[in-house]
């Protein structure tokens, strides 16, 4: 029982995500996380301002549901089922990233310089967070799915727009990591 | 999500690196037994639990949409170094300002929505 300590490798990771993927077909769902974000904004009201958002949330508590699942099973994990959380990164990337700044890289889950409460009191990483934020919400509804209903859901049902939509995600985000991304540090 | 690291931004920096097998192992197995899952439905036209056939819905047909809104959601995936799903994982798990993230990912979700007219489709 020691192993489900440790960081779980990809080769249970990546089972387990086709595995939740059945479960939401079998019971007549379908996998797509991005989803919710339409449903909390129609929650919120914005049904009112435009017609994409008016329509009944009730349909979508269960998508819902799995969201608070996520939120659990992140609970779950860092507070029973680890010793310590902080990812084995290359020696290169850890390289990298202390040019950047990034000091907590090798030793932390997630980069404290962008995630800890204190970093919030930085505007820069404020905007950084915001900007992330908004381009992943927008892009995902523009797209009409996001890493889930694409990545896993589209290219197992071997739609051919979704691997359209998994390149567009690899042309953004090798431009953000090699381009772009210098420039927030 | 979060034991295999996926909603580590250190492990989404790294992908885009090639630095490490690990996140094309994750989303490569995933979608190994995804292919056969559905394949199996599809064949064997499984029943779901309340009895009824299983309708996976196929996505609309563009192409434009798909690269356009892709290429934004990569920015922000690679900048952010989070997807919706793991958005949710990292609230759990206790990283506050993740919830700076989702807030402005609902507001762009909202963009898109007042847009959506107008946009190329």
């Amino acid at each position: 029982m020691e192993w489900i300590f440790k960081p779980w490798p990809w080769y249970i990771g990546g089972p387990l995500i086709a595995f939740v993927m059945f479960l939401l077909l079998f019971l007549g769902k379908n996998f797509g996380m991005s989803s919710n974000l339409r449903t909390l904004c129609t929650i919120c009201g914005a049904g009112k301002s435009t017609r994409f958002f008016d329509f009944d949330w009730k349909t979508q508590q269960w998508n819902l549901l799995v969201a608070f699942g996520a939120i659990i099973g992140g609970w779950i994990g860092v507070n029973w089922l680890s010793d310590s959380i902080a990812v084995q990164l290359h020696p290169d990337t850890i390289n990298q990233l202390h040019q950047f700044n990034i000091k907590s890289a090798g030793e932390a889950y997630m980069p404290e310089e962008l995630f800890s409460l204190q970093a919030l009191s930085n505007p820069k990483v404020l905007i950084t967070l915001s900007l992330g934020g908004f381009l992943v919400g927008f892009g995902a509804r523009y797209a009409g799915g996001c890493t889930s209903g694409h990545a896993i859901s589209g290219l197992s049902n071997l739609q051919l727009v979704s691997l359209y939509a998994v390149i567009g995600f690899f042309i953004g985000g090798l431009a953000m990591n090699h381009f772009l991304l210098p420039y927030f540090f | 999500m979060f034991k295999s690291e996926a909603a580590s931004w250190f492990r989404i920096y790294e992908m885009f690196q090639f630095k490490s097998f690990h996140m094309y192992g994750i989303i490569g197995s995933a979608l190994f037994f995804g292919v056969i899952i559905i394949q199996v439905i599809k064949r064997l036209k499984l029943k779901s639990a309340f009895g009824e056939t299983i309708q996976i819905p196929n996505k609309e047909k563009s192409v434009s949409r798909y690269i356009l809104g892709g290429t934004l959601f990569g920015l922000g995936w690679g900048l952010a170094g989070a997807c919706p799903g793991p958005m949710f994982t990292l609230i759990g798990a206790g990283f506050i300002p993740i919830l700076v993230v989702i807030f402005f990912a609902l507001i762009g979700t909202w963009v898109y929505g007042l847009f959506v007219k107008k946009l190329p489709h």
